[in-house]
């Protein structure tokens, strides 16, 4: 036993090397495997035509999120494409005996919403999804990350992975935010300092006192956001709040407070060497706005779009030049001056419940401005009762906004909530990226405080000065 | 999964930093259930113009480029959504070899698990390839290249010459065109071994 003192990762990595046979890549142990429709089909397919099974089915859980409509459920779904690949889910479910929350399940939603919120994600687990933001779940002190279907196929059948270890960049952010200023404007303000690509080849853990301030969902908002840096995950240790966020949940462990003493063990040790260290002020953010087609493409409410020309780097400048091509933005505007189509309050970053009493608090007694189209879709079926026993559908629905179903809705657009070309959308989800909410569409990511007030005001407004009713 | 040992291919450059997947292959081609035929979507909003033509202007259209399988990329390449569809619609349309100063990282992995190879070259390099495709290009000539996998080593017949470097396991694989879940569970005695380890009691 080496007595090095180890990071979370390197305890959560150590814990699950199954063995590293030579000269090949180590095997890594998954415990929990989380599958939706988009990117599974193909994986179950290689299952069967190599005529093997789901290696351990009950650390497999599944749910359609991606392509499903957010309008009543009670209708069959219109696009036979994506009824097709929700039939295939439902077939290759059942046929491995694959734990499903189907399409009228209480429990459906977005898969890195219910995970936490069931659960199922727990520390100091390995978890994994054909899904970039799978990190979602290192908010809860888990090794998390989205991987292709061919690795899904590979979990599905050894309920391990292939993998090399990630290097360890430690984050640590001081002080506190200030009043306004939220855990997504805090993530973007990361990205913004690391790059797109800051993050490539590592594992972010999030440390400092400003993130310990967070509460649960804010961390999951944190971590969600580490692929758009670039990272191959973002983790926060376990701590009091993960331990009560967890209590209580329908698949925690039931002999809780013996698992807590387990879990107590995965944060770092003192003197833990991490392969780089970045430190930030969490003083320093403002609500943040992104102004182009990246999420690293973003500035503080309070500045004017930037003016790529001025970067230093050429790669910068030519992906600032189209962007703000593709937006439709010229340097120099003020980003309280750009005005709103739509407003998107949705997604795996922010569709939770402390996300929607944020954004219903900002609307409480306004109406939605009449050149706006807004909609909240919550992030799975118990976020949304939830958010009805408070009222908080009331609020919006009185407000203007349209209320549906859970899902991934406008996030992607795979579905038929999609921007027409051209409009403009004050969204709370993870990606401005080119088309990513429709084809010619203009997102800009924003959090729920935000996107509300912007729905309001039908420009983008500092919520830090917002009149509360 | 077909063996990759060395290619010659025309290179296709496209000269943009952060290519993410999601213009890789745009999400209303993610619906289908298949691998296969992904290759007509590639760089959808890019390549065709709202009426469904080819654009002129996307670098991919350009005649001196037609039939290309090396393709030439700026960092980052492959950020983003982790749908294997991208590298399922890279290999579909033709490319074998992707050049880049540096790749997302689920966009690696997923090139080696469908017999594509993702090259990191020093930025320098890469522009230099840049430099020499353009210039092979201006007269009216296709660019070529020729990686040798065993060798790690890129060439042209101008000169050029750097080796690069790839994980020794994912390189056998690509080499005997091995498939990696027949290679793990020759260690399903050590899964259940650790499985048998890690058990946690029922009810727990």
């Amino acid at each position: 036993m080496s007595s090095t003192p180890r990071t979370l990762l390197d305890k959560i990595w150590d814990a699950h090397v199954v063995c590293t046979p030579s000269g090949e890549l180590p095997i890594l142990y998954i415990d929990r495997h989380l599958v939706h429709e988009v990117t599974s089909a193909q994986a179950f397919e290689g299952l069967r035509l190599a005529g093997r099974r789901v290696r351990r089915p009950e650390k497999t859980f599944a749910t359609p999120d991606h392509n499903i409509p957010t309008t009543d459920r009670r209708l069959p779904i219109a696009d036979p494409i994506s009824k097709q690949q929700i039939d295939t889910l439902r077939n290759n479910c059942r046929e491995f005996g694959v734990r499903l929350f189907d399409l009228g399940d209480a429990d459906q939603g977005i898969v890195h919403v219910i995970g936490p919120e069931l659960g199922i994600t727990q520390p100091g687990m390995t978890i994994v999804c054909g899904d970039s933001h799978t990190a979602t779940h290192g908010a809860m002190g888990a090794l998390a990350f989205g991987i292709g279907t061919s690795e899904v196929e590979h979990v599905l059948a050894t309920q391990t992975l292939r993998q090399a270890k990630p290097k360890s960049l430690e984050l640590r952010v001081e002080g506190e935010l200030h009043a306004g200023v939220t855990a997504k404007d805090l993530v973007l303000y990361l990205i913004g300092r690391l790059s797109t690509e800051g993050g490539t080849g590592h594992v972010i853990e999030y440390t400092g006192p400003c993130i310990r301030r967070l509460g649960m969902e804010e961390r999951m908002t944190v971590c969600n956001m580490s692929i758009e840096a670039g990272a191959r995950a973002g983790m926060i240790a376990p701590d009091q709040v993960t331990f009560d966020y967890l209590r209580g949940r329908d698949y925690a462990p039931r002999d809780f407070d013996r698992a807590v003493a387990e879990w107590e063990r995965f944060p770092g040790d003192p003197g833990a060497v991490f392969d780089r260290v970045e430190i930030f002020q969490g003083g320093d953010v403002v609500p943040q706005v992104t102004w182009g087609t990246n999420p690293a493409q973003v500035v503080g409410i309070d500045a004017t779009v930037p003016d790529p020309t001025a970067f230093r780097d050429p790669n910068e400048r030519d992906s600032g030049s189209r962007a703000l091509d593709y937006m439709g933005l010229a340097g120099g505007t003020k980003i309280v001056d750009i005005p709103l189509d739509r407003v998107f309050i949705g997604s795996c970053t922010n569709s939770r419940i402390e996300d929607l009493r944020a954004a219903a608090n900002v609307v409480r007694g306004y109406r939605v401005a009449p050149t706006v189209h807004a909609m909240v879709v919550p992030g799975s079926g118990r976020v949304k009762r939830q958010a009805e026993q408070e009222g908080l559908d009331r609020v919006f629905r009185d407000a203007g906004f349209e209320w549906r179903e859970a899902g991934c809705s406008m996030c992607l657009g795979m579905n038929p909530d999609t921007l027409e070309p051209g409009q403009r959308c004050a969204s709370t989800s993870n990606r401005n990226f080119e088309g990513r909410q429709g084809k010619g569409g203009r997102t800009h990511l924003v959090s729920p405080a935000m996107a509300a007030a912007a729905a309001v005001t039908g420009h983008f407004t500092d919520i830090r000065h917002w009149l509360y009713r | 999964m077909q063996p990759f040992v060395s290619h010659t291919g025309i290179v296709s450059p496209l000269d943009r930093a952060n290519v993410d997947t999601d213009q890789i292959i745009p999400k209303q081609f993610l619906k289908r259930i298949e691998r296969t035929g992904f290759g007509q979507f590639l760089f959808f909003d890019w390549r065709f113009l709202a009426d469904g033509t080819l654009n002129p202007e996307f670098e991919l259209n350009r005649p001196v480029v037609n039939g290309a399988s090396v393709l030439l990329a700026r960092r980052n390449f492959g950020c983003g959504s982790s749908r294997e569809h991208a590298p399922w619609a890279l290999a579909d349309y033709g490319f074998k070899v992707v050049i880049a100063p540096t790749f997302a990282d689920i966009f690696f992995n997923n090139c080696f698990q469908n017999g594509m190879l993702p090259i990191r070259l020093a930025e320098e390099d890469v522009d230099e390839l840049f430099r020499r495709a353009r210039t092979a290009e201006a007269s009216g000539q296709p660019y070529r290249l020729r990686v040798d996998l065993p060798a790690c080593v890129v060439t042209d017949d101008a000169g050029f010459s750097r080796s690069f470097s790839v994980d020794p396991f994912r390189k056998r694989c690509l080499l005997e065109g091995l498939d990696d879940i027949g290679l793990s569970l020759q260690h399903v005695d050590k899964i259940a071994a650790w499985e048998a380890d890690h058990a946690v009691p029922a009810g727990a």
